[in-house]
């Protein structure tokens, strides 16, 4: 009695052939169910292990920070933008690829307030991205799509964007403008244009870093000219 | 010895015998079409899923061939669909095919979508298969969108500038889905190549299988009867009454109730075939060259609402609104039938939804109306093409005349129009004497507000003085000049301060 309780008997030797079967049949099968799952665990994770890379190269264009992207081109010579003036400039997408076709071209507005000081706006609105167009009578830019408009210095003048248009940083080397152009300028990709230094590779020691970082706010900064022009 | 009929007969027997022998589809696919169904399901108002099916077969042959001569690269896309158009022989008409077909197939799935919504058969049994609909409708949403950047033009580039501009208003990840957007920081060959592969690929077949999935349900729980109104859908009790109701009165499908979509799947072709032959394939516009800045895109007629509702959104909501309203717009067609799956059916029993129908119908109706003329926006040549008509400038004093010219040469005419020509997006200058007083127009203008930018940097004087004197006389002659009415509380002893030159006498 209190063996039977301890120890359970097995379904042996006085049980019917048939049951011994159907108990041999059990055991395979819990053997089979086992080894079923044991080959579905091994899927999910040769799977997960085949997942990651292909998720990787999908995931690939996300990866990159905007504020990497971009480097510094020439828009021309300062004397092709005269003082006083807003002219459109073209340059090739420093970030294009050899399949890019006529997308790789972009658009900017040159604004040459003076001598050395110089505006350059990206030629989307930022309302959402349509190409504004500059009248120099009533000296406002103005977006086909949505009739966002925008005064000569960039800022919101009226119509559904929310901010001015987008900036791109300007330097000076010689007689020749450059702009930092990376990412197709959006409200959020737009950290492209924010200060970086003017040299692409990397500083080899910390004096060129000084050297290279105000190389790059020699120029004027958009908050420094903000205040040009009273609200 | 038996005729040569019979001969062939027993001969086609046995060859059908055989092939079923061995394939076991041909017997259960001629009992599937045979299947009773309710008689009063066989009507012109059921037309609309098969048709769109066809729509889809359509889609499907017409862009395989399309893809014959399709080149999907930012260098050649727009020059391979100028091949299609100019040199290809009959390329112009599958092009025309493919883009009228895609426009028809939005218009008969939205039909489709609103008959089975008004006659509430997205109820029990029925509610996965209206939920695998709402996921049919977004795909061919998403292929017309897809379809457009296809056709690699002007419009196309702008429209995935304003998709881009769109996700990066997401919080924290609008950046990175900019970049998953475009497959790299600007638009470009990336660009194309993925949306070429959701529109070849992977919409498609989710699109496929989608319909697979709606039409395995549609057999499953039978064609919904017509709805009766006091008919009410319970689920303890619906199936019987289906299952009764297809036994009394039950029709073969095929050909009983299959013959009317029949004749409108080919008068639906024909239509498609008569706007492709007649109309032409859609653009492609100028090339997608984003230094040409002498474009004003728009998007497709399907996605005309949108593009007119972002004009007239305050930027204040405008991102909440567009990121927030779609979720909720597709979260809401989603769980409809999960709380509305008894009840009712028929709509004079559902006044809710028939007042959605119609506001829903009529917003997207105005807003796509608006969105084919853009009041909202400038005119960019007016101020150089719409002069101002002779007869408003015929008596006036040299100064006024010069105002006119003040008027043209500051682009207000962008914006205002006169004698029907010009903007719309500021109202009308023809009675703007009669409605504003000089004191009230000089301020709007140099100051702006409401939607005017301010004019005060752009203006001399000079030319306010010269513009005013000109605007003074746009009042028809029947109507007094506007006067400030709190002058007399203010200055109680003097007139009006600035009398409007009265208008002159037209010739």
């Amino acid at each position: 009695m209190s063996e039977d309780q301890t120890n359970p008997t097995p379904p042996s030797h006085n049980a019917p052939p048939g049951e011994i079967a159907a108990a041999a049949k059990a055991a395979a099968h819990t053997r089979r169910a086992f080894l079923f799952k044991l080959s579905l665990a091994m899927n999910a994770a040769v799977g997960a292990f085949l997942a990651v890379p292909l998720i990787g190269y999908l995931l690939g264009p996300a990866m990159k920070k905007p504020s990497e992207t971009g480097a510094w081109i020439p828009l021309g010579k300062l004397s092709d933008f005269p003082v006083g003036e807003t002219r459109l400039a073209e340059f090739r997408s420093p970030v294009a690829s050899f399949n890019d076709g006529d997308t790789a071209k972009a658009a900017c507005w040159v604004r040459r307030i003076s001598e050395d000081k110089l505006q350059v706006f990206a030629i989307n609105c930022a309302h959402l991205g349509c190409p504004v167009r500059w009248f120099a009578q009533s000296k406002l830019f103005l977006c086909p799509c949505h009739g966002g408009a925008y005064y000569e210095d960039g800022r919101r003048a009226s119509g559904p964007p929310e901010r001015g248009l987008f900036e791109y940083r300007t330097a000076l080397v010689g007689d020749s403008l450059l702009i930092h152009s990376g990412d197709m300028p959006t409200f959020t990709t737009e950290a492209v244009n924010k200060p970086k230094p003017l040299i692409q590779i990397a500083p080899a020691s910390s004096a060129d870093e000084a050297k290279a970082a105000s190389l790059s706010t020699n120029v004027a900064t958009p908050a420094a000219r903000s205040n040009e022009w009273p609200a | 010895m038996a005729s040569l009929k019979d001969r062939a007969r027993t001969a086609g027997s046995s060859l059908y015998d055989w092939v079923e022998l061995r394939l076991g589809l041909l017997k259960p696919l001629t009992e599937t079409a045979t299947h009773p169904t309710p008689e009063n399901s066989a009507s012109w108002l059921y037309v609309f899923g098969s048709a769109a099916s066809v729509l889809l077969v359509l889609q499907i042959v017409t862009g395989i061939l399309l893809a014959l001569a399709y080149s999907p690269s930012a260098n050649e896309a727009w020059n391979s669909l100028a091949q299609l158009n100019h040199v290809i022989p009959l390329g112009w008409y599958l092009r025309a095919l493919h883009g009228w077909g895609s426009d028809f197939m939005i218009a008969i799935v939205l039909l489709h979508m609103v008959q089975v919504f008004l006659f509430g058969s997205y109820k029990f049994p029925r509610e996965m298969t209206w939920i695998v609909g709402v996921g049919l409708l977004l795909l061919t949403l998403g292929m017309a969108f897809t379809g457009q950047v296809m056709r690699f033009d002007q419009d196309a580039y702008w429209g995935l500038g304003i998709g881009a501009s769109i996700s990066s208003h997401v919080p924290i990840v609008g950046p990175y889905l900019v970049h998953m957007l475009l497959g790299g920081p600007i638009i470009g060959g990336a660009t194309l190549a993925r949306f070429f592969t959701l529109h070849v690929f992977v919409i498609p077949g989710i699109l496929l299988g989608g319909v697979g999935l709606h039409v395995w349900m549609v057999l499953r729980h039978g064609v919904s009867d017509w709805p009766m109104p006091g008919r009410i859908v319970s689920r303890s009790t619906y199936q019987k009454q289906y299952h009764e109701l297809t036994a009394s009165t039950g029709i073969p499908f095929v050909p009983d109730a299959a013959w009317k979509d029949g004749v409108f799947a080919a008068a639906l072709l024909l239509a498609v075939m008569a706007c492709a032959f007649f109309f032409g394939p859609f653009g492609p516009g100028g090339a997608p060259d984003p230094t040409i800045i002498q474009t004003a895109p728009k998007p497709d007629f399907a996605f005309l609402w949108i593009y007119a509702l972002l004009a007239f959104l305050p930027p204040s909501i405008e991102t909440p609104v567009l990121l927030v309203a779609p979720v909720i717009g597709i979260a809401g067609l989603l769980v409809l039938p999960l709380f509305a799956g008894e009840g009712e059916r028929h709509w004079s029993r559902r006044p809710i939804a028939v007042l959605l129908v119609s506001v829903i119908a009529v917003t997207l109706g105005i807003f796509t109306h608006l969105g084919t003329y853009t009041p909202w926006s400038p005119v960019m040549s007016a101020w150089t093409s719409a002069p101002i008509p002779a007869k408003l400038l015929a008596n006036r004093t040299p100064l006024q005349r010069q105002g006119a010219l003040v008027l043209q040469d500051k682009q207000c005419r962008n914006c205002h129009a006169i004698a029907g020509s010009g903007g719309q997006r500021g109202p009308a200058l023809d009675m703007i004497a009669s409605r504003m007083t000089e004191d009230q127009i000089i301020r709007q203008v140099l100051q702006g507000g409401g939607n005017m930018p301010a004019y005060g940097n752009a203006l001399s004087p000079s030319e306010t003085k010269a513009l005013m004197q000109f605007l003074m006389t746009l009042r028809s002659n029947d109507l007094p000049p506007a006067i400030d009415s709190s002058t007399k509380l203010t200055h109680p002893g003097e007139s009006q301060t600035t009398q409007p030159t009265p208008a002159q006498k037209n010739p």
